[in-house]
């Protein structure tokens, strides 16, 4: 009998690849190994809708139990697979079970970075990333009196847009001059920080957080410059490292500098051709980048997943999809296609005193990467030019009476 | 509560009771039939939830809104005047017996 495949990973791009393999018809066995104890769920939530009490948990559920039974996807959930096998093609779970695979497909995920500060474990310290952090940080939320938010990235800036609206007193500390530097132009990251502070957010930038400080509980942050900002919860969104141990163990190929992921071929391939990785422990050479990248989003996750359920079920195809992403802060958002690393140029389209606009990255006169806020036919249109590889001229696309369609 | 009935591209057809006020998609998800991804859960972002109405249902829907309108040109099997987004078709009681079918792909 056939061993069927194997998914380990049970987030987004691990139960995508689960259900797409049974819509591209795949009818073998279909394992899907998951580390928590939850049914898969939705993640972006979490930050937004989950803590504010507008979707409860089981609106979370990507699909409901009884689903994966429905379309015989035996579902392992609270299963931690400890080690792979490649010559004897099997996976080792933590409770001594062996599971044959024909076709292994990792979808490890990432893990948050932690905080390497003193007091960094003081009760009151939360992070965001797990369905399990989320009912934590949404009770601890109602009950703080103050909040510091670390980091000024999309997480930290979600949670603290979530913790304001429910009227909490909340201080976003980031250690770059510019919120969300990593990944947007200046002219958003000013937009944002002020859109903050007019609703209410406390927002500190070239902040280096020192230490934590409390007697047992968290009491206060202490910067780099000696002030400290009370409070007693603090939530630390600094980023992610992806989980590469069971695949470098395995002795998979892993990118050993940035973007620190498992290395992928076009198919999503790992050096074992048996072996795919898909979601936010992949790297993979980009076409839109220009270089090798890992990507965390829900798009790159489910798109990579399709790609290998179409491989497995006998259609196999490259994989290539324009990157997108996006985030929801009050009323506000912030929609990304394409990926500006290496931009040279900026053009805004719109105002941002309106809270309405886009910012085209250009590299080498060619278009690269939109960010759209608050307008969505702009990013619609942006979509349809980044995956056709059209390149609108910077006047054509800062010009309000152009129609973005029509280019 | 107001019937809603999906129809697969192969034919099979799934009827739910679902509550005023949800969305068409969730109806979906929330019941595990296939045919709809809901892959940004609901927020008109991805195009993976297109539907084609059943046409005596379609004078009781909201116009198209310029959003949807955008993301219908971009869904991944053929756009016809009766492609909707299932995310963005709130359930009422004047829509009980409706009945949608599943495009070919959603990706």
């Amino acid at each position: 009998m056939a061993a069927g495949v194997v998914i380990v990973g049970g987030g987004q791009a691990g139960f995508q690849t689960a259900s797409s393999l049974r819509s591209e018809g795949y009818d073998g066995p279909i394992r899907l190994i998951g580390e928590e104890t939850h049914v898969p769920y939705q993640r972006p939530p979490l930050s937004k809708a989950f803590v504010l009490g507008k979707q409860d948990q089981a609106r979370l559920l990507l699909r409901p139990e009884k689903y994966y039974a429905d379309h015989q996807i035996d579902l392992l959930s609270g299963e931690q697979a400890i080690s792979i096998d490649t010559s004897l093609q099997r996976v080792t779970l933590a409770s001594g079970e062996q599971v044959p695979y024909d076709n292994l497909v990792l979808a490890l995920g990432a893990r948050n970075r932690t905080l390497p500060v003193p007091g960094a474990d003081l009760e009151g310290v939360c992070y965001l990333r797990t369905l399990t952090e989320a009912i934590e940080l949404k009770q601890r939320i109602e009950s703080a009196q103050n909040i510091a938010v670390i980091g000024g990235g999309f997480i930290g800036l979600e949670v603290a847009a979530s913790a304001r609206t429910l009227g909490k007193p909340v201080t976003v500390l980031e250690a770059f001059p510019r919120l969300m530097a990593r990944v947007v132009a200046p002219v958003v990251s000013e937009f944002y920080r002020s859109a903050h502070a007019a609703r209410g957010v406390e927002i500190k930038l070239d902040a280096q957080v020192q230490e934590i400080r409390g007697g047992g509980k968290a009491e206060s942050v202490m910067l780099g410059d000696g002030s400290t900002i009370p409070a007693d919860l603090v939530v630390v969104g600094i980023g992610v490292v992806p989980n590469l141990e069971l695949a470098c163990e395995a002795g998979l190929e892993t990118a050993a500098g940035p973007p620190h992921g498992i290395t992928v071929d076009e198919l999503l391939r790992t050096r074992d051709g048996d072996i795919f990785a898909v979601g936010d422990c992949a790297e993979y050479h980009n076409s839109f980048a220009g270089s090798r990248v890992r990507l965390e989003s829900v798009q790159n996750a489910v798109d990579q997943a399709v790609c290998v359920a179409r491989s497995i079920a006998g259609k196999p195809a490259p994989y290539h999809a324009a990157p997108w992403f996006w985030s929801d802060q009050f009323d506000l958002r912030l929609q990304m296609v394409g990926l500006p690393a290496g931009h040279d140029r900026v053009v805004v389209r719109g105002s941002p005193e309106a809270a309405k606009f886009s910012v085209f990255y250009y590299n080498s006169g060619r278009l690269r990467a939109v960010d759209s806020i608050n307008s969505p036919t702009d990013h619609l249109a942006a979509r349809k030019m980044i995956a056709a590889g059209t390149s609108p001229s910077p006047e054509q696309v800062a010009d309000l009476g152009v129609n973005l369609k029509t280019l | 509560m107001p019937k809603i009935t999906y129809i697969s591209h192969q034919g099979e057809s799934t009827q739910i009771d679902w509550p005023v006020g949800e969305s068409v998609m969730e109806g979906a998800v929330q019941n595990g039939i296939d045919g709809i991804i809901g892959e940004c859960g609901g927020s008109c972002l991805c195009a993976t939830c297109h539907v084609y109405v059943d046409e005596k249902f379609l004078p009781l829907l909201p116009p198209i809104d310029d959003d949807q309108d955008a993301m219908l040109d971009s869904t991944a099997s053929e756009r016809q005047p009766n492609s909707r987004l299932s995310c963005q078709i709130k359930v009422r009681a004047e829509l009980d017996g409706l009945i949608v079918r599943m495009p070919e792909t959603q990706k």
